[in-house]
């Protein structure tokens, strides 16, 4: 057992918990894109990071790939963890605004304006159908293709492969084409309809949110 | 939904697929798709095969087994790649996704010897450009593409950290600094001599 501060509050955890899972005991609520818990965690998209205070001295972890330790100290909602996080979000959003779950998370969090250039690639590498698809198929049909810039999520040669079952699995759990966004015109990179510039009840594009945020309007983490 | 429920839905598909079409791991697709002459195709394969079988079927040998046919074939056909999952019992996936992230492998046919000019900050303000344009008209190709008699690849680079040597030109790991444009030719024809001398000797 491990003795680890959260948000001020001591707990005690299994040796090779993560900070997330720690943190999800005790009912704080970390934002979460990449980590799922049936998968392995991966640590793409840092939208969970946290503060982890060492003495005089702070650095911005992943929770959902750090483990807990002995003392740790971790701050999940200080400035320095919203201010970061918000850039983050506004990261992915630049490259996938179509995305309802980008979407929710940007209203939750309080993003008026995506400061990026907007460059719809439709996929933002978080690695859930890959790790679906190797991890709960056992199957391996799709993979990341290439480096850099040119990374993708691809079959090998573009063709479906015969290890392929159709489970559809890959755009189940996908945050992007699981559930598309439908508000058609974007505001400063937001669809304007889920945000806060309209309020929730009257929300006059976008009917879903009601059930995403709430009736009584946004929760702010 | 939890990971119990995940798992269930998984396991069902599984079996619902399972139900419907039996698995073919068989190697059927393996050469599909190569329009090539069969003598050649024949001996690519053979080559290949004696190449994964001396790494046995070991899943860690994978990128060694990838660089010798690299080496040997001077890019990875499509039926390499199918070999070598199949050999190691990789999904295919994870052998293309190996080679297409590294650079020294290549799935488009290369030529047999690679010129690679350096653009980086340092040559290019020693006149990078002006030789990679004299290479471009010798070989009369762009960079990334090979000639027709599949001899020579042209490549750019943006540093080797031998700056000291701008303008510099590597031509199958042998490095040629301080490159003049009447140097290029020089380099270029010894090349093609060199390999015209082989080919006389074979």
């Amino acid at each position: 057992m491990v003795e680890l501060t959260i948000d001020g509050i001591k707990t005690k955890v299994l040796e090779g918990t993560t900070v997330l899972e720690a943190a999800k005991e005790m009912g704080i609520v970390i934002p979460t894109l990449c980590y799922h818990p049936g998968l392995s965690p991966y640590g793409a998209c840092r939208v969970c990071i946290v503060e982890v205070v060492k003495g005089n001295r702070s650095s911005l972890e992943a929770s959902c790939t750090l483990p807990a330790e002995q003392a740790q100290v971790i701050l999940t909602n200080s400035d320095k963890v919203r201010k970061t996080r918000k850039v983050i979000v506004e990261l992915l959003l630049a490259s996938c605004p179509n995305s309802k779950t980008l979407q929710d998370m940007a209203a939750n969090m309080g993003i008026n304006k995506v400061r990026f250039k907007i460059k719809d690639r439709g996929c933002i590498l978080c690695g859930l159908c890959v790790r679906y698809c190797n991890e709960q198929m056992k199957s391996g049909g799709i993979g990341f293709v290439g480096r850099g810039t040119s990374r993708r999520v691809a079959t090998a040669f573009d063709v479906t492969p015969e290890e392929c079952r159709n489970c559809g699995g890959c755009e189940w759990i996908c945050p992007v084409c699981e559930r598309a966004c439908t508000a058609g015109n974007l505001i400063d990179g937001l669809c304007g309809g889920c945000q806060n510039l309209v309020p929730v009840e009257t929300c006059p594009i976008c009917t879903g949110c009601s059930e995403s945020v709430g009736p009584h309007g946004h929760k702010v983490y | 939904m939890n990971s119990q429920t995940l798992y269930h839905y998984s396991l069902y598909y599984w079996v619902k697929q399972l139900h419907q079409s039996p698995l073919d791991v068989s190697n059927s697709l393996c050469w599909e798709g190569v329009e090539k002459g069969s003598q050649t195709l024949d001996n690519e394969r053979e080559r290949v095969e004696a190449i994964v079988g001396e790494y046995g079927a070991s899943r860690d040998s994978l990128i060694s087994v990838l660089q010798d046919i690299q080496s040997a074939l001077h890019y990875l056909p499509e039926h390499a790649l199918r070999t070598v999952a199949s050999q190691l019992s990789l999904p295919l996936i994870q052998v293309y996704g190996v080679a297409t992230f590294f650079k020294a492998f290549s799935l488009k046919p290369r030529g047999e010897h690679i010129v690679n000019v350096c653009l980086g900050t340092a040559c290019h303000v020693r006149g990078a450009p002006a030789v990679l344009d004299e290479v471009k008209r010798r070989l009369g190709i762009e960079p990334g593409e090979t000639t027709e008699d599949m001899k020579f690849t042209l490549e750019t680079v943006n540093c080797l950290g031998a700056c000291a040597l701008g303008p510099i030109v590597v031509i199958d790991g042998n490095y040629h600094g301080q490159m003049l444009l009447g140097k290029v030719k020089k380099v270029l024809r010894e090349i093609e001599r060199r390999t015209q001398r082989d080919e006389t000797h074979e």
